[in-house]
């Protein structure tokens, strides 16, 4: 039995007026592979966001390796890769110049970022500004840290959004080896996805009632 | 010791106590306000300067103290917010803001009316003036900022953040303010240097400065008291209170 | 979960983090975009030599009124133009997700902010800067004056850039982020605009002025070091409202 990487218990957020979820409990260990659905507004993105530590306003227990998240986050954010809805890439800038200050953290030299965007299929744009490429393409810029990434948790917010079927196909293998080789991965997709061994969670949106 | 502080940051157990609280602090503070109004206003002697004009400092006294101490309470109940997310003290914040930005308001207000008969002009550019108008900013900056975001724990601890960043920069404010009152007007009339005030005229200021600090917190406590019920409304307890209310 | 469940690659938290690397890469990055970004470089810039040539139409072109006056309107001017242009210092990385990223990397929001916030001032405080001398000669200011003044704006200005980036990120993301931001941060500008018109008033009054120059410092130095504090806090509510 492997220790879970992230455990959630008891977890609750409200947005405004609305309670998004309730006493939400759950655990994700190396190799897993989870997908967080539910309808428009359910509060799958606040989730994630909750989960990668961007939405600190939430009551309930989050835990990173058995200890609070808030207390071991320097641990916690050297092994997180979080792709939100938004690309995250500055549109004035080449996705190669977007890339290397995104992983300016790591040692990567830049053949390993022309690899990477090569495996993307953006090669032939990586000197390109951004603002000239398609959505897709921005995103497939974003999508190109997976293959530079040797965090244990990936948290993929919409990932496939604008993503084309070849596209969808290679992330789709891409996600599945990396499960494989014990990553954890959570994500929320419209797409219907061709994986095995894929846990999922739903979130109703309904509105519960607050123990005191 | 931690267990006594979670309490006190409980909203439940203080909207209890304050509950018990607040009569007295109604009853104490407005008693001490009028007598120390009456006092003031019709029995302690005439100013040997300004004649009856300078009774004016019964009311603008207290307002502006207060109106600078809320600053502060606001300040020190933003780091409690910051360091130990304590749900009372975002609850205090907001509530006193809006208080305070009235006080700021008032004091400013009293203080032109004095300004008139005293300097012959409403308003003076002086530096006691001109500290107080630029508290009137800061304090309308928080009240402006806790209505523009929507969500009540987000706002709160926006504000906590301001009124910190606040309280820091207003001895620098003050004292550039007096710098430059320096600068640019040679000192002829500055209202610090007050004749020493005898004791039938510093009396009843120390009554109305009480009142006005009592009543204070009573309406401190019923604002926070109605936040609190609004936040929590969805918990039991709220409930419970209020169905016999309603009912 | 099988017996034989994989056991993920950790990277461990004693791994030096490279935290010069991290604020040198946002800085460049900052600078490189900005600097292809024309419109909102030129901006401020323009907007600084308007509200300085309404001056003398508005009130009055004599020379000793300008020469009295200047050093006020120049700093009410670059204090007016820093404002406008601390709308887009989060708002655009903000929409693009990009200040997500930035909340993410393990090194100190404090240090990154710090970046930020430099890269920021370098391509809209600075030019202000560099173009005051010739603003300062049609205002009739001249020698010592001139360069007292150039000088208050060079210790000034970042000090603006900072205090004006807690605002920035406080209002990040709302409705009425314009008008809500110069509530916010004009009273914080006070002490600022105080000591940087009254040097050059001193000075032109022969007054002594290394002092005054020494408290710009100071307060360029406090705002350097604690503003960041209070951006990086509000960035992560603001980021949390969005």
């Amino acid at each position: 039995m492997s220790h879970p990487l992230l455990q959630v218990s008891g977890l609750a957020c409200e947005r405004g007026d609305r309670l998004l979820f309730a006493d939400l409990s759950l655990s994700v260990a190396p190799g897993t592979l989870l997908r967080v659905e539910g309808p428009n507004g359910a509060g799958k993105t606040t989730l994630l966001r909750i989960l990668s530590g961007l939405h600190d306003f939430y009551d309930g227990d989050v835990r990173w390796c058995g200890e609070p998240v808030r207390r071991v986050r320097d641990h916690f954010l050297r092994n997180l890769l979080y792709l939100g809805h938004r690309p995250g890439i500055k549109p004035r800038l080449t996705p190669m110049e977007n890339l290397r200050s995104l992983v300016s953290g790591a040692n990567v030299g830049d053949e390993r970022l022309e690899w990477a965007l090569d495996e993307v299929g953006l090669l032939p744009f990586a000197h390109t500004l951004c603002d000239r490429l398609s959505a897709g393409q921005q995103r497939r810029v974003a999508l190109a840290r997976l293959y530079l990434s040797d965090h244990a948790l990936w948290i993929l917010d919409e990932a496939f959004t604008a993503i084309d079927r070849d596209g969808v196909a290679a992330l789709e293998s891409l996600l599945a080896a990396r499960a494989r080789a014990g990553g954890a991965i959570i994500l929320t997709t419209h797409h219907p996805l061709a994986l095995a061994d894929v846990t999922t969670l739903t979130l109703t949106g309904a509105e519960q009632e607050l123990a005191s | 010791m931690w267990r006594v502080f979670h309490k006190l940051g409980s909203p439940k157990w203080f909207f209890g106590i304050a509950s018990r609280l607040m009569p007295w602090l109604l009853a104490a503070g407005l008693c001490l306000l009028l007598a120390g109004l009456v006092w003031g206003l019709l029995f302690a002697p005439a100013d040997f300067r300004q004649g009856d004009s300078y009774r004016i400092i019964f009311i603008h006294v207290p307002t502006a103290m207060l109106a600078q101490s809320v600053y502060i309470m606001m300040a020190v109940a933003g780091v409690v917010t910051l360091v130990w997310r304590m749900k009372l003290a975002d609850v205090f914040v907001r509530s006193v803001a809006p208080v305070g930005l009235a006080l700021t308001f008032l004091a400013l207000f009293t203080g032109a009316v004095w300004g008139k008969p005293t300097w012959g002009t409403w308003w003076v550019w002086d530096a006691r003036l001109t500290s107080m108008l630029v508290l009137l900013f800061l304090y309308a900056g928080a009240v402006a900022l806790a209505k523009a975001i929507e969500d009540e724990k987000l706002a709160a601890r926006a504000v906590a953040i301001l009124v910190v960043v606040g309280v820091i920069n207003i001895p620098i404010i003050k004292y550039s303010v007096e710098w430059w009152n320096t600068l640019h007007q040679p000192a002829t009339f500055k209202l610090t240097e007050k004749p020493t005030m005898p004791a039938e005229m510093w009396m009843p200021l120390l009554l109305s400065v009480l009142g006005l600090y009592l009543l204070f917190g009573w309406l401190a406590c019923l604002r926070m008291q109605t936040a609190i019920l609004l936040r929590e409304r969805r918990t039991r307890w709220v409930r419970e209170w209020i169905e016999p209310v309603t009912r | 979960m099988t017996a034989m469940a994989p056991r993920p690659r950790f990277i461990a938290a004693d791994t030096p983090l490279p935290l010069g690397r991290a604020m040198v890469a946002i800085f460049a990055r900052d600078v490189r975009a900005g600097l292809r970004q024309r419109q909102d470089l030129l901006n401020p810039v323009v907007f600084f030599v308007m509200v300085v040539a309404l001056f003398p139409l508005g009130v009055s072109p004599e020379s000793g009124f300008l020469r009295q006056a200047g050093p006020g309107i120049l700093w009410v001017a670059a204090l007016l133009s820093t404002l406008l242009s601390l709308d887009h210092l989060f708002r655009h990385d903000h929409d693009q997700g990009v200040l997500d990223q930035m909340l993410l990397q393990p090194q100190p929001l404090y240090l990154l902010v710090l970046a930020k916030v430099s890269a920021h001032w370098m391509l809209t405080g600075l030019p202000l800067v560099l173009i005051s001398p010739l603003l300062g000669l049609m205002l009739q200011l001249e020698g010592n004056s001139l360069w007292a003044l150039c000088l208050t704006l060079l210790l000034g200005t970042p000090v603006l850039s900072f205090i004006g980036a807690i605002g920035a990120a406080l209002t990040l993301g709302l409705r009425s982020a314009g008008v809500l931001l110069s509530l916010l941060v004009i009273p914080l500008y006070i002490p600022v605009l105080i000591f940087g018109t009254g040097t050059v008033m001193s000075l032109s009054e022969g007054l002594p002025v290394s002092g005054h120059f020494a408290l710009l410092g100071a307060m360029l130095v406090l705002a350097v070091l604690l503003a960041p504090l209070a951006v990086a806090g509000a960035l992560r509510i603001s980021v949390s409202n969005g």
